[in-house]
C-alpha cells in the first residue's frame, strides 16, 4: 500500500513537473526569432549553441536548418534568415547578387575545423607532405616504406562517403584544392560508418592510416605532422596551428548576416564568441575560433 | 444458435485466410514499392555504367558490381562456417546429447538467436577482427573473413532450431528399423534420419543463408566497406562492401528522388531477386526429394 502510495507521490511530482515544463515557454512568450539556416557541417554546433543561449534567454526563440551552404546563403540573399551558416567563404557572384537585391552580407568567423591525419602510435612516421597524403590515399603508394617508414602495406581508412569530413577531404588533401583534379579514393579504401570507427582501427592496426575531426582524435594514437609541399616545415594541428593558419588542412567556419549585426542577432553573435560558447564549439570536435583581442 | 455458430465459423476461417492472403499481399507490395522506385535507375544510369566496378556515388559512379560479389562472398563464407556446425549441432542435440544435455543445449542455441547484431558488430571490432590481422598476418583485420565468422555466428543459431525441428520430427520407428538391422548409431544419421529429415533441413539452410545475405548492421561494423570487385576466393581476406551495408550507410543522406536515391533501391530490388531466387531453389528441391521419398515410402 505504502509502495503504491509512493508510485502516485512520484508520478504526480513528474506530471507536475512536465506541465510546468511545457506551459513554461507560454507563460513568458518569445518576442524575438532568429531565422539560421545553412552548412551541414556547422548545423549540430548551430543546434547546441540555441538550444544553449534559448536556455538563457527565455524570450529568444533560435530555429535552426540545414540544407548546405549554399542554400543559407541564397536565403540570406532573399532575406529570409538573420543568419546564415556556411562552411565556405561566400563567393564573389553570391555577393554581386546579394547588393542587388539590397542585402550587405557581413561575413563573421564562428569556429575552425581542422582534420587531424592520424596512424597508429607504433607507426615511425611522424611528417607527411599533403601531396604524400593524396597519393597514398589515391592509390600510388601502397606501403608505408613509400613514405619512409617500415615495410608494411598501407591501410587506408575514410569516413562514408556522405560524411562531410569525406568530401572536405577529398577536395582538399586528395586534390589538392585543384578543382579540375579528378583523384578519387583508391577503391581499397575503407569506408568506415563512424569516427570511433577509425579511432579504433587505427589504435590497434600498425598498417593504418585515417583522418578525423581534430577534437576527436584521443591521445592513444599519433597525430601526423603535415607539410603543404616539401621542404616547407611540418606542422602539427592543434588549436595554435590551426588559428594562424599554418595547418593546412583547415577551414574557417561562418555566420553571415545582413548588414553590421543589430539587437539581439549582435547579442547571439557576441555570444556565441565567449568562452562559454566556444567551449561547446571543442565538445562538437571543431577548432574554437580565437578571436583576436581588440586592439587598443 | 445454429445460424450463430455458422457466423463465428465464417468470421474465424475468413479472418485466418486473410491474415494468410496478408503475406502475399505485403510482399507484393513491397515488391511493387522496390520497382516504383529503383526501376527508374535503368532510365538515368547505362547498364554499362551500373556494370562498372567503381561504386563512388557522390561522384556519379555508380557500379554494383563489387558490392554484389561483396555480398555473395560473404554469404558464400557465412554458410560455409554456419551448415556444417549448425547441422552437426541440431544432429548432437537431437540425436546424440543426453536428455539433460539437450535441455540445457536448447535454450542455449535459442538465446544466441537473439543476440542483438549490433552486439556481435562490437565483439567482431574489438576482438575477432583484431585478433584475425595478427592471426592470419593480414594487412587489416576488417575482412570479408570477419564478417562471415560473425554471420555464420549469426546463421547458427536459425538453422539449429529449424533442423533439430526437422530431425525430432522423423518418426522413431525409422531409428528403430535401423538399429535392428544392425546399423550403427552414426549409420542411423547418416543413412535414415538425416535423409527422412532432408526437406526439413534444407529449410532451415535456406533460412541461415537468408538470415547471412540480409544482414546489415555487423557487416558494416566489420567488413572495411571498401567497394572493391571480389573476383578470387583469396578476395574473402580482404575488405569488401555489402550491398545491404551500402543502403545502410548512404540511405540517410541521399535527396529524396535523385539518380542515386534511385541506385540504392535498384540495389535493394537485386537483393529481393536474390533471395526469390535462393527461395526457389530451395523450395524446388524439398518438392523434389519429397516425391522421391514419397514413391519409396509407397
Amino acid at each position: 500500500m505504502k509502495r503504491i502510495a509512493l508510485f502516485f507521490l512520484l508520478s504526480s511530482f513528474l506530471l507536475a513537473s512536465c506541465g510546468s515544463n511545457s506551459s513554461g515557454p507560454d507563460n513568458t512568450s518569445p518576442k524575438i526569432y532568429i531565422e539560421n539556416k545553412g552548412s551541414d557541417t556547422i548545423v549540430n554546433l548551430a543546434l547546441a549553441w540555441a538550444e544553449r543561449y534559448q536556455a538563457e534567454h527565455a524570450d529568444v526563440r533560435i530555429s535552426v536548418t540545414g540544407g548546405g551552404s549554399g542554400t543559407g546563403i541564397a536565403a540570406l540573399i532573399n532575406n529570409t534568415v538573420d543568419l546564415a551558416n556556411a562552411s565556405r567563404q561566400i563567393k564573389a557572384e553570391e555577393i554581386e547578387e546579394a547588393k542587388s537585391k539590397g542585402i550587405e552580407p557581413v561575413e563573421h568567423i564562428i569556429a575552425r575545423d581542422a582534420i587531424a591525419v592520424i596512424v597508429n602510435s607504433n607507426n615511425p612516421v611522424s611528417e607527411l607532405t599533403l601531396q604524400q597524403i593524396s597519393d597514398i590515399y589515391s592509390g600510388k603508394i601502397t606501403n608505408w616504406g613509400g613514405v619512409g617508414g617500415e615495410d608494411r602495406p598501407i591501410v587506408k581508412l575514410s569516413r562514408e562517403t556522405n560524411s562531410g569530413t569525406h568530401v572536405y577531404f577529398l577536395e582538399t588533401v586528395l586534390r589538392l584544392g585543384n578543382n579540375e583534379d579528378k583523384t578519387l579514393f583508391s577503391m581499397d579504401t575503407l569506408l568506415l560508418p563512424s569516427s570511433e570507427g577509425i579511432i579504433s582501427e587505427v589504435r590497434d592496426n600498425p598498417n593504418a592510416i585515417g583522418y578525423d575531426g581534430l577534437g576527436y582524435v584521443p591521445h592513444d594514437v599519433k597525430m601526423i605532422a603535415i607539410a603543404i609541399e616539401e621542404g616547407a616545415p611540418y606542422v602539427l594541428p592543434s588549436i595554435e596551428t590551426v588559428n594562424d593558419k599554418s595547418y593546412a588542412i583547415a577551414r574557417d567556419l561562418y555566420m553571415y548576416t545582413n548588414g553590421e549585426p543589430t539587437g539581439i542577432v549582435k547579442d547571439y553573435l557576441d555570444w556565441i564568441l565567449s568562452a562559454e560558447a566556444q567551449e561547446i564549439v571543442a565538445e562538437l570536435g571543431f577548432v574554437p575560433a580565437l578571436t583576436p583581442s581588440p586592439s587598443p | 444458435m445454429e445460424k450463430s455458430l455458422n457466423w463465428r465459423e465464417f468470421i474465424i476461417t475468413s479472418s485466418i485466410k486473410a491474415s494468410g492472403y496478408s503475406a502475399i499481399v505485403f510482399v507484393l507490395l513491397i515488391f511493387f514499392f522496390l520497382l516504383r522506385e529503383g526501376l527508374p535507375t535503368l532510365g538515368e544510369v547505362e547498364a554499362s555504367s551500373l556494370l562498372n566496378i567503381r561504386w563512388y556515388p557522390i561522384e556519379n559512379y555508380f557500379g554494383i558490381l563489387p558490392l554484389i560479389t561483396g555480398s555473395l562472398i560473404i554469404t558464400l563464407g557465412a554458410a560455409l562456417i554456419a551448415v556444417p556446425f549448425g547441422i552437426g549441432t541440431a544432429v548432437y542435440i537431437s540425436e546424440i546429447a543426453p536428455r539433460w544435455m539437450r535441455e540445457i543445449l536448447k535454450p542455449l542455441v535459442e538465446l544466441l538467436g537473439g543476440l542483438p547484431s549490433v552486439v556481435l558488430g562490437f565483439l567482431g571490432i574489438l576482438v575477432v577482427s583484431p585478433y584475425l590481422r595478427v592471426l592470419l598476418d593480414l594487412p587489416t583485420g576488417l575482412t570479408a573473413f570477419t564478417g562471415s565468422l560473425l554471420l555464420g555466428g549469426i546463421a547458427v543459431p536459425t538453422v539449429v532450431s529449424v533442423a533439430e525441428d526437422a530431425l525430432d520430427s522423423v518418426p522413431r520407428a525409422y531409428r528403430e528399423g535401423a538399429w535392428a538391422l544392425g546399423a550403427t548409431k552414426w549409420q542411423t544419421i547418416w543413412r535414415v534420419t538425416l535423409p527422412a529429415a532432408r526437406s526439413g533441413v534444407l529449410t532451415a539452410v535456406m533460412l541461415g543463408v537468408g538470415r547471412a545475405i540480409g544482414e546489415t548492421m555487423t557487416v558494416m561494423m566489420v567488413t572495411g566497406n571498401a567497394p572493391v570487385l571480389a573476383t578470387r576466393l583469396g578476395s574473402i581476406f580482404s575488405p569488401v562492401r555489402t550491398m545491404t551495408a551500402t543502403i545502410a550507410a548512404e540511405m540517410g543522406e541521399v535527396a529524396n528522388g535523385s539518380t542515386h536515391y534511385h541506385v540504392l533501391f535498384f540495389i535493394g530490388m537485386v537483393l529481393f531477386l536474390i533471395s526469390l531466387v535462393v527461395n526457389i531453389i530451395a523450395s524446388s528441391v524439398v518438392f523434389r526429394a519429397k516425391k522421391r521419398a514419397e514413391r519409396i515410402l509407397s
